[in-house]
Order: C-alpha cells, then structure tokens, then sequence
C-alpha cells in the first residue's frame, strides 16, 4: 500500500541525479529490494509507471534486484542465509544475530540517453 | 549513446533524515518516545487509555494519533486529560517523519516524559517508516490468529515489545499464544514480550512497570533508552 510513496522518492532520486548528468529519457533504473522489505514489487512498478507518465523516466523499467537475509552469528561468528523467517545460528542455534542483508531498498543505477 | 549511471541512494532517504531530525528534538526535550503499531481494531487506542490511567499520576503523557481519518480516536484519549493530536492521513496508510514533524507544533514537548505515536492500524507498512522513536511497540490480538509473524514478519522484527492482547479471548477462537511467542521470537529473539487484555486489565501490570523503568532510563541516562 505503500508502493506509491516509494516510486515517488525513486523518481525523485532519478530526475535529480539525471539533471546532475544532462541527460534527456531514462531507459531503466537498477533497485535493490531486500527480502524483508514490506515491499510488492509487481505494485511498485504498477505505481512506477503511473507517475513517470510525461517525466523523462516514462516507460522506464525497474530492474529489482531481491536481496537475501543473511546475519552473522554473534556467539560463534559464522554467516549464514536465514531460511523460513528463522533468525537464529543453524551452527550454534545461538539467537544473537546482526543482520546483515534483506532489509535493502535502494537505487543502485540507472541508465540514461 | 547510453550511460550507465551510478547512484547507490536509499530510497526512503528523505524519510531517514526527516526522522533524525524529530529524534534529535525528542532527544532535546529528554522523553521517550514510542511507535505503537499493529492491525486495525488489535486495541492501540484501549490500551493508550489503559496506560494513561495506570501512569498518569506518575508520568506525563502525551500521544499523537494517526488515522486515515476522523478524530474519534483523539477525542478517546483527550478525555484522558492528556495532551493529544490527531493526524488524517487522508488516504496513506503509515505516518512518516514529515507527518510527526508537522505535528510537534501542537504539542509542548518540554512538559512531557513519555509520548506515543499511534500509527494508522495497518501490520505492514508503518514497519517501514521510521518517525524518530526510540522504540516501537506492536499489538497482535489474539483473534487475529498466530500465524501472523510468518505473514507480516518486518513489523516483529522491527518491534522491541510485543503485546498479546485480547487473551480473555482465548477461551473462543482459534490462537495458541505459544506459537506466537516461538515465531516471535524466532523473528526477534530480543523481542518483549506481555500478554494483556485491555479489558479485564489482566498483565497490564507487568507492561506498566517495564513502560515506567524504560521512562526512567531515559531521563536518568539521555541515551541509554533502548533505540
């Protein structure tokens, strides 16, 4: 429900960044979603589209990229990819964990003319 | 000719900063403040006014409520006593920092300890959106099931307490209060957790004295409130 509010910010990111580079139509933009980002993305592009409409990003693609939750062990130090929404050490089972990725929602790139 | 340009930018940047900045006047002013997210009807408005009733002799509230619309909620909580503000989101479905900061104006900080921000009721979104707090709380009522933390597992993971509310209700629908405490913690191992009905006031006590000790810890060490 959301969607729509982040669209908005990427655009906002995209149009600054390409007045920064003199650039006139945005082709695509690179995104990083991490897994456990309350994000739907087949919305997001729904609301991508809407409001790219006669900006120079209209008929871009987002390229999203889903970001697997992984946290480091803080008992034992190993790394490991939580599976099933399981936050704790499968090595040692121990529960104090740092979160490493998954909760990503970044622009990483875009492509320009 | 195509260009490839980087950016590497968090989306909800704008968001972060207007948040750091309600939390650097929260900080100023020296209260604890607290996000107090969960489904609609889970009970954030009953158990504000449980709260108030059981801490307002002791501790200075003050509450922001979001709703999409109207202001019955405020109008609730006002007639606690306490200072109140109503946010219409007209439509959205989380608070955002912008929103908070807009607030603020109607609210003398100075004269509060303790202020909570009741989010639209909504398991997903306001996860999402940090305001400035120093915590966020949730609410599962029982009749929602338990198998909520494996469908909205963010808000969990985001939350410092849990409370389990409306557990006079157990006898009547289908949710094992062990469950959710297994898939809760497996989420946030360093979740806390109370199980209350805001009905019959049952284990009110207990979240009474964890709220009063983590009011404390902020007024005695500035930053030592958990964040």
């Amino acid at each position: 429900m959301h969607e729509m509010s982040i669209a908005q910010s990427i655009l906002d990111i995209i149009l600054q960044e390409s007045g920064n580079h003199k650039v006139s139509r945005v082709l695509s933009v690179a995104l990083k979603v991490g897994e456990l980002s309350a994000v739907e993305t087949e919305s997001l592009r729904f609301c991508f589209e809407l409001l790219t409409k006669g900006t120079p990003a209209e008929g871009a693609q987002l390229d999203i990229e889903r970001v697997q939750v992984t946290c480091r062990c803080q008992d034992c130090g190993s790394n490991f990819t939580v599976q099933e929404l399981v936050f704790s050490c499968p090595s040692c089972q121990g529960v104090r964990v740092e979160m490493l990725s998954g909760r990503e929602l970044s622009v990483e790139s875009f492509e320009a003319e | 000719m195509t260009l490839k340009v980087p950016v590497v930018r968090n989306i909800l940047e704008a968001n972060e900063r207007l948040a750091e900045d309600n939390r650097r006047i929260f900080r100023q002013a020296g209260l604890l403040v607290i996000n107090l997210m969960s489904g609609p009807g889970a009970g954030k408005t009953s158990l504000l006014e449980r709260t108030i009733e059981a801490l307002q002799d002791e501790i200075r509230i003050g509450v922001i409520e979001g709703d999409i619309q109207s202001s019955y909620d405020a109008e609730r909580i006002s007639q606690k006593g306490v200072q109140v503000v109503q946010l219409n989101t007209g439509g959205a479905c989380h608070l955002d920092g912008n929103m908070i900061k807009s607030s603020l104006e109607a609210l003398d900080l100075d004269t509060l300890d303790l202020l909570v921000v009741e989010n639209v009721g909504n398991l997903v979104c306001p996860a999402e959106f940090n305001v400035g707090e120093d915590m966020k709380a949730m609410i599962l009522s029982v009749p929602e099931g338990d198998d909520k933390p494996l469908k909205y597992p963010l808000m969990f993971q985001e939350s410092r307490v849990l409370l389990i509310n409306k557990i006079d209700l157990l006898p009547y629908v289908n949710c094992d209060v062990g469950k959710i405490r297994e898939r809760a913690l497996q989420l946030n191992a360093n979740l806390e957790i109370f199980e209350i009905s805001c009905r019959t006031g049952e284990g009110l006590h207990g979240w009474a004295d964890w709220l009063r000790q983590q009011v404390s810890a902020r007024k005695a060490g500035g930053d030592d409130a958990e964040t």
